[in-house]
């Protein structure tokens, strides 16, 4: 008798709030997030009580890890959830399988009807395997090389030769390692992840096919490997994990001349990975026409929340509003899930950073041709595994077939459950 | 007419009242001490033995934390029969881990012995300061510690490869030190690296230990020792030791439960990752992502289970080899 009762006074609180300003029931919505992505929510407060004064909206913000450590635990127990959660790209595969999220594309929240209106590869990042919508996306990462191109025109490489085909990247960047000193790329890793995400049909998993099982033994892993190899013999990659003291001390010594990687990392080179060489950086499609995203972020409500209405009311706001898909991209480089917002014309502004390129117009090209990939929940997994062994490769000269072979193996038995 | 109440009369009311007051309070008396040592059962029962039971609990699930805890499915013995048959990483691991204890653990006691005799003879007024000095890597955060260690490391811009390369440019040293800047991430140096910074970290807490200890020998013994001509390596030989046993036993053990649980050291300076080849990985680490990057906690427990009984054994171990013969004795 108990749960038609919740229900249907579940429902009365949703008629009420939807009733919006006209109930004038102050509401407390809390909403769980993380830098720098929480920076879009502060953004947002001012502007979203000015049309809904009754609603007050707390931030909590963690460090990135810890964030989705303590909503790991909120869901495993049902205590301390937020009303509006936030998931980044790397959690959204495991946090839409685990039931724990309210479905968006059922009443009242009917979420599919937006589908149309933002970038066609995000929906179903956030989708589980029964088709449940588990968040809506807020910003997406398209793929950008960044260049150095001082660096570049000193080796005689043009943009052509960087993005023509994976072979004639990998000659540039031994011409530019030869005239410069300077490492074509970070770590050859980085050819890895953006060859096995390219050419992907709509709906295709990167490292599992629908049914669960591994694909990495496939043809496009095998020439990833084969790439990234490449790169480490002709010695143009620095052997750099993004974001380690090497990393950003190589970007402030000329030491990097190009890094792929999200659109939004052109918020941190011009903010302080880079600063000094603002004018010297461009940015290019990746080369031989390879499109895929970096990151992404999302939002959720989780089942056990208390003002989901509400939480709707401010996701929606948060991811389907122009103005504040904009202000987000404006203040902190995260480009707009909204095609709305990406039609702007302030996608036609040039990049003062970028030696007054208009990138935006660029990235927004490759948001339009990327595909759907499917994920899953052992997707981190998987990229563990993959990762070791294409570190023996790298490093230990290991057959790749052997290598693959291996990673298939491993992977099998780790997600044997 | 009424008589003047007698005092006692008087009082004869409130006397009960305080009668009742009285046993109440020896009542609530015979309480107290219980109430100002509940906070420790308290936490110990919230923070200590329920997530004991309940990680033990665990193990014996398969758990996705993120589906609640109705997702929960007992699966009996399986997680321990994976980890122990299948799961390449912790076999892995756990070699790292005996590897690093060894390699860190034994020259902390080597080095830390007769420093703290050298300490003990040879500084005076100075002891504290040194002492202070040799204590400080001990009580600093482990996290300061290894990200400064991983900047000192740090294979182009790093202190360490930097004086090599320095060095290089002299005469003698250039025969033996490379040119090339090392690769402290390469896996063949990644365990030595993490034991470095272990020992260096450690050594002084075990000459604290030590030197403690020695200062509870009686000074009559030393004196007795040099006057019957003993060397101060004999005395270190035969008065020293033997009378440190309890403390090496003590100390030992500590250094084998704090080795086999290592943890922030490797994964700070490895990237969380444990490096290339996971030569760094501890069996700690292989938990940590167990639960946090896979998601499967059931598994993770089993594995901190299994590490638990193997320190119990070790520490047993050491028990029958350094303990106990002190009571033959």
């Amino acid at each position: 008798m108990i749960k038609p009762l919740l229900l249907a006074l579940a429902g009365v609180t949703f008629a009420l709030a939807t009733a919006g300003a006209s109930a004038q029931t102050k509401v407390t919505l809390t909403v769980a997030s993380f830098p720098d992505l929480d920076r879009g929510v502060k953004a947002a407060i001012p502007l979203y009580q000015k049309l809904h004064p009754e609603v007050e909206i707390k931030l909590a913000s963690l460090a990135y890890p810890d964030h989705h450590t303590a909503m790991t635990t909120a869901l495993a127990t049902g205590s301390n959830l937020p009303d509006v959660m936030a998931v980044d790209n790397d959690f959204i595969g495991k946090f839409a399988e685990s039931g724990g999220l309210e479905d968006l594309s059922k009443a009242p929240y009917n979420a599919m009807q937006y589908r149309s209106k933002v970038a066609k590869f995000s929906y179903p990042q956030a989708m589980s395997g029964t088709g449940a919508l588990n968040a809506m996306p807020v910003d997406i990462g398209p793929g950008a090389m960044f260049y150095r191109k001082d660096l570049t025109d000193k080796a005689g490489v043009t943009e052509a030769d960087l993005t023509k085909s994976w072979e004639s990247y990998i000659e540039a960047g031994k011409k530019v390692k030869a005239a410069t000193g300077a490492y074509m790329l970070g770590n050859a890793v980085d050819i890895k992840d953006i060859y096995i995400r390219s050419g992907l049909k709509d709906g295709e998993g990167i490292y599992f096919d629908k049914k669960g099982q591994p694909l990495v033994t496939s043809a496009r892993f095998a020439k990833a490997f084969e790439l990234a190899k490449a790169a480490r013999t002709a010695g143009i990659d620095g052997k750099i994990g993004a974001w380690s003291n090497e990393w950003t001390e190589g970007f402030k010594r000329d030491r990097i001349a190009s890094q792929m990687m999200g659109a939004w990392l052109n918020g941190h080179l011009t903010n302080w990975l880079a600063k000094e060489s603002a004018g010297k950086w461009r940015s290019a499609q990746l080369p031989n026409n390879s499109f895929g995203y970096w990151g992404g972020s999302f939002y959720a409500i989780p089942k056990k929340a208390q003002n989901k209405a509400a939480a709707w009311e401010f996701i929606k706001f948060l991811t389907l509003n122009k103005e504040m898909q904009l202000e987000a991209f404006r203040k902190l480089d995260a480009f707009p899930s909204l095609i709305e917002a990406q039609n702007d014309d302030f996608l036609n502004q040039p990049i003062e950073y970028l030696g007054g390129q208009k990138a935006r117009q660029q990235w927004k090209l490759a948001a339009d041709k990327i595909q759907a990939i499917a994920v899953d929940k052992y997707d981190p997994v998987a990229r563990e595994v993959v990762n070791a062994e294409l570190e023996k490769v790298l490093e230990q000269n290991k057959d790749i077939k052997t290598a693959l072979a291996d990673a298939q193996a491993t992977l099998k038995k780790r997600v044997r459950r | 007419m009424s008589e003047p109440l007698t005092p006692e009369a008087r009082t004869a009311a409130p006397t009960e009242l305080r009668h009742k007051r009285t046993n109440l309070r020896a009542r609530l008396r015979g309480w107290v001490p219980y109430l100002f040592i509940s906070p420790f059962f308290v936490i110990f029962l919230v923070f200590g033995l329920f997530p004991l039971l309940f990680s033990a609990y665990l193990s014996f699930h398969r758990w996705e934390p993120a589906a609640g805890l109705a997702a929960m499915e007992w699966v009996g013995f399986e997680n321990y029969v994976y980890i122990v048959l299948n799961d390449d990483w912790f076999h892995k691991s756990l070699y790292n881990t005996g590897w690093m204890a060894i390699v860190s653990g034994v020259p902390q006691h080597l080095v830390a012995l007769p420093l703290a005799f050298f300490m003990h003879m040879a500084f005076k007024r100075w002891r504290n300061a040194v002492v202070g000095a040799y204590f400080l890597p001990f009580i600093t955060s482990s996290v300061a510690i290894s990200l400064v260690f991983s900047t000192l490391f740090s294979r182009d811009y790093g202190v360490i490869n930097a004086s090599i390369a320095a060095l290089h440019e002299l005469p003698v040293f250039s025969w033996f030190l490379p040119a090339q800047n090392i690769d402290w991430g390469q896996p063949q140096y990644t365990k030595w690296m993490i034991s470095f910074v272990v020992f260096w970290r450690y050594v002084g807490w075990n000459t604290v230990l030590y030197l403690s200890a020695m200062q509870t020998i009686p000074k009559d013994l030393f004196e007795a020792a040099t006057m019957d001509g003993a060397t101060r390596w004999q005395q270190f030989r035969h008065v020293v030791l033997p009378l440190l046993r309890p403390m090496i036993f003590f100390a030992v053990t500590l250094t084998i439960i704090g080795n086999l649980q290592l943890f922030e050291e490797p994964f700070i300076l490895t990237g969380g990752t444990g490096g290339i080849d996971q030569a760094g990985k501890t069996a700690a680490m292989h938990m940590y992502a167990t639960a946090f990057v896979d998601g499967d906690f059931g598994t993770a427990s089993a594995v901190a289970w299994l590490l638990f009984m193997l320190i119990a054994a070790v520490t047993w171990l050491n028990n029958k080899l350094l303990g106990q013969k002190e009571d033959k004795a």
